[in-house]
């Protein structure tokens, strides 16, 4: 393959953002506007000849006998450590990073498309665009990495681009306190990442991706059976490389970052939160899933974590009342699904199961079918808000009428996130819970309640926005549907999330590049079709029409909804434990250590030297004949003890 | 008599001794000057005996000697000209009058 178009889609959007960043204040907003979504639209064509020719071409060096093969197109030295430890720069090109390029691309356009519309007239609007390429330039670097070190490079990059769209609106202080938040969270988190990359370099001194991921018993054979307190170094490693995923990716305990990242413009949330930077921790696991297998304990680590985020984010989002928050709650808990679904796959065959890597491929599945239903449902909500001016359902209701395409296209959003046939969703989690169910029944009967929750949640949230009781100011500030560049990508991405699911996937991506012919498991899949369905009539019969049913249930279980709408008090924890524990215990006792100890030694020599040189200052006197008396005297004195000792 | 090495050190160490005396004890800093310059030319003086009594083959000491004399000439301008100045700034060339650089 021809180096020149890879290159093309990386440099595109850092050209676009050094143009925008640096020229954009001289242009006005609609050239800003037209140059990054012309931009953008040049890389997704780009990306998707590019990811089309990885697929289809039949080329052999990217399929062998029907197996996909993991290709570099190029690969330059960097930086050079060791003789054996180089750092490069590169872009690989394998089922999934093909699979990634697309999924940024498209919402990207997407989102570009619709920012036009949705940031109107506000300030910074080519700052908007510049931060919005910035991003998509990390985004693709990251998933294109051929190495560990590049991938933690650009990793950084989408990190700080998350962090500037969170924060512009600058003066907004919630604004800035969420995108600090999520800068120091997610980069405390990548502390650990970075000790994983190094351990695992250490022993194995390879960075890249291929030698990393081809011969994974290699690598076990590098650390010697090395332990640390109990377990291998090796599980150290993965688990802390996993800890990066953890921030990134926003599962507990390092989630709380994400539902206030809801601050940033909603097109944003749409793009970094909800479809691609926040599923960088999923990649990142199935990028090293070789290595995670062999690895012990690793992958039911991540099982684990999975499954508890899922269900705790799938109970905050029920008692939510800013839309952007449960769509925050549900993107944590749909992520984790992934996650527990990547878990529970194998690479060798395991008995009792047909194919031990389907949770690897339905992961991925779900990846892409989510990043385009809930990119679509942030979009929405984006059309809402800037329709009716607030975040809070409660200032929503009834909107049906008023937002025909906006109704529509978010009730394929959540027809499809609550797993209903024919929508992707249905296809992606109908996978999924298979993988589940094979691997061991509880997997499987827990993320079934979790997608039954999901069902629940995303219905309370429809129906209260665009059912029961209109809100009263919609007489005098009637609401209506966006202009076309925001209706265009919600029509756009709710057709791709009507077909999305009847894509033979794992034709496509499977773990080893083999392909999977994907088959509806009817069991699995009619116990999540009649869960999904019940969850909504549930949702239908307490929220559609105004009803006292909220009400008692709220006053059934007071506590409970009090801890869920408080998120279970995470925020208050780590309140504590910052602010009480860190600051307050340990951070003091330094600081009185500091002013107390050494500041004071320092304050005692300086005390000492002064004293004593105000003491004898006397003898700086001004009269050079005393000087020259003292002088001799001492002179005289030397030449005398010289005398005695030498003499 | 032999003419020792002693028979010249014993001047110039009286030389010396007097320099310091005289310029401990003077007031004026011309005459400070000329005690300083008998010191100087002691030390000199020294030079030429140890290299003539020590050392007979060689003419370093000597040769020092001469570039001593040389710069104890430019050091002498420059005190002059301090002395000078002083003068003009305090109008006196008294050592006593001079006493601002102090702590």
């Amino acid at each position: 393959m021809e180096v020149t178009i890879p290159i093309l889609i990386l440099a595109i959007p850092i050209f676009m953002f050094l143009l925008l960043g640096l020229g954009g204040v001289k242009m006005s907003h609609k050239v800003a506007g037209i140059l990054g979504i012309c931009g953008l639209g040049t890389t997704a064509a780009l990306a998707y000849i590019v990811a089309c020719t990885y697929y289809f071409s039949g080329d052999p060096l990217f399929i062998v006998d029907g197996v996909r093969q993991q290709y570099q197109v190029f690969d330059v030295t960097w930086l050079a450590f060791t003789q054996n430890l180089v750092v490069k720069i590169g872009f690989l090109l394998d089922p999934i990073s093909a699979l990634m390029l697309i999924v940024i691309t498209t919402i990207s356009f997407m989102v570009h498309l619709y920012s036009w519309g949705y940031m109107e007239g506000e300030k910074g609007f080519q700052r908007y665009y510049a931060f919005l390429s910035l991003f998509t330039f990390s985004m693709l670097g990251l998933v294109v990495a051929t190495n560990i070190f590049q991938m933690y490079i650009f990793w950084e990059l989408v990190g700080v681009s998350s962090y500037l769209l969170i924060g512009f609106f600058y003066k907004l202080p919630s604004a800035v306190s969420a995108s600090k938040k999520a800068f120091i969270v997610t980069r405390f988190a990548d502390l650990g990442f970075l000790i994983g990359i190094l351990l695992l370099s250490y022993y194995t001194d390879t960075f890249n991706f291929v030698e990393l991921t081809q011969n994974p018993e290699l690598v076990l054979g590098t650390t010697g059976g090395a332990t640390y307190m109990g377990a291998s170094v090796l599980t150290w490693a993965m688990v802390l490389i996993f800890s990066g995923g953890m921030g990134k990716s926003a599962m507990m305990p390092l989630h709380i970052w994400l539902p206030d990242a809801m601050e940033g413009p909603t097109p944003v949330s749409a793009l970094i939160h909800a479809a691609t930077m926040v599923v960088a921790g999923v990649y990142l696991v199935a990028r090293l899933f070789p290595v995670y297998c062999v690895v012990d304990f690793s992958l039911t680590f991540i099982c684990c974590v999975g499954a508890i985020t899922a269900f705790y984010a799938a109970m905050v989002a029920c008692a939510q009342t800013d839309i952007k928050r449960i769509l925050a709650f549900s993107t944590i808990s749909q992520i984790a699904f992934m996650m527990v679904s990547i878990g529970v796959a194998y690479d060798k065959p395991i008995e009792g199961m047909h194919y031990s890597g389907l949770g690897y491929m339905a992961g991925m599945f779900h990846l892409f079918t989510h990043a385009m239903f809930k990119a679509l449902l942030f979009l929405g909500a984006g059309a809402l808000i800037h329709a009716v001016h607030s975040n809070e359902y409660t200032a929503m209701g009834g909107l049906r009428k008023y937002m025909p395409i906006t109704h529509w296209t978010f009730l394929i959003g959540c027809l499809a996130i609550a797993g209903i046939w024919p929508f992707a969703g249905f296809f992606s989690k109908d996978e999924m819970l298979a993988a589940m169910f094979n691997r061991h029944w509880f997997w499987g009967a827990w993320m079934t309640m979790v997608a039954g929750l999901t069902a629940f949640y995303m219905f309370r949230l429809y129906f209260l926005v665009f059912w029961g009781k209109e809100n009263p100011h919609y007489k005098e500030h009637r609401p209506h549907d966006g202009p076309w560049v925001m209706s265009l990508p919600l029509i756009l991405l709710a057709g791709v999330s009507i077909c999305a699911g009847w894509i033979p996937f794992g034709e496509f991506v499977t773990w080893n590049g083999e392909p999977y012919h994907i088959h509806i498991e009817a069991p699995v899949a009619c116990t999540s079709l009649i869960v999904a369905v019940a969850a909504i009539i549930l949702a239908a019969i307490m929220y559609m029409k105004p009803n006292s049913l909220p009400a008692k249930f709220k006053n059934a279980v007071p506590a409970l909804w009090t801890a869920a709408n408080r998120r279970f008090y995470w925020d208050e924890i780590y309140q504590f434990i910052t602010h009480k524990i860190i600051f307050g215990i340990i951070c003091k006792s330094i600081a009185w250590f500091d002013r107390h100890v050494i500041d004071a030694t320092m304050d005692g020599f300086a005390k000492i030297t002064q004293s004593l040189s105000f003491r004898i200052r006397g003898m700086q006197s001004g009269q050079i004949q005393g000087y020259v008396g003292w002088y001799i005297t001492g002179a005289v004195v030397i030449a005398a003890i010289a005398w005695l000792c030498f003499a | 008599m032999k003419l020792t090495m002693l028979w010249y050190l014993v001047p110039s160490i009286i030389m010396f001794v007097c320099g310091i005396y005289g310029f401990m004890t003077r007031k004026n800093l011309i005459a400070i000057l000329i005690s300083l310059e008998l010191m100087l030319n002691s030390a000199d003086l020294n030079f030429v005996i140890f290299n003539r009594y020590l050392f007979p083959g060689s003419m370093e000491g000597m040769i020092f000697t001469l570039f001593a004399v040389a710069l104890a000439a430019a050091e002498t301008a420059v005190a002059i000209a301090i002395i000078i100045n002083i003068y003009r700034a305090v109008g006196s060339t008294d050592i006593n009058e001079v006493k601002q650089m102090k702590f």
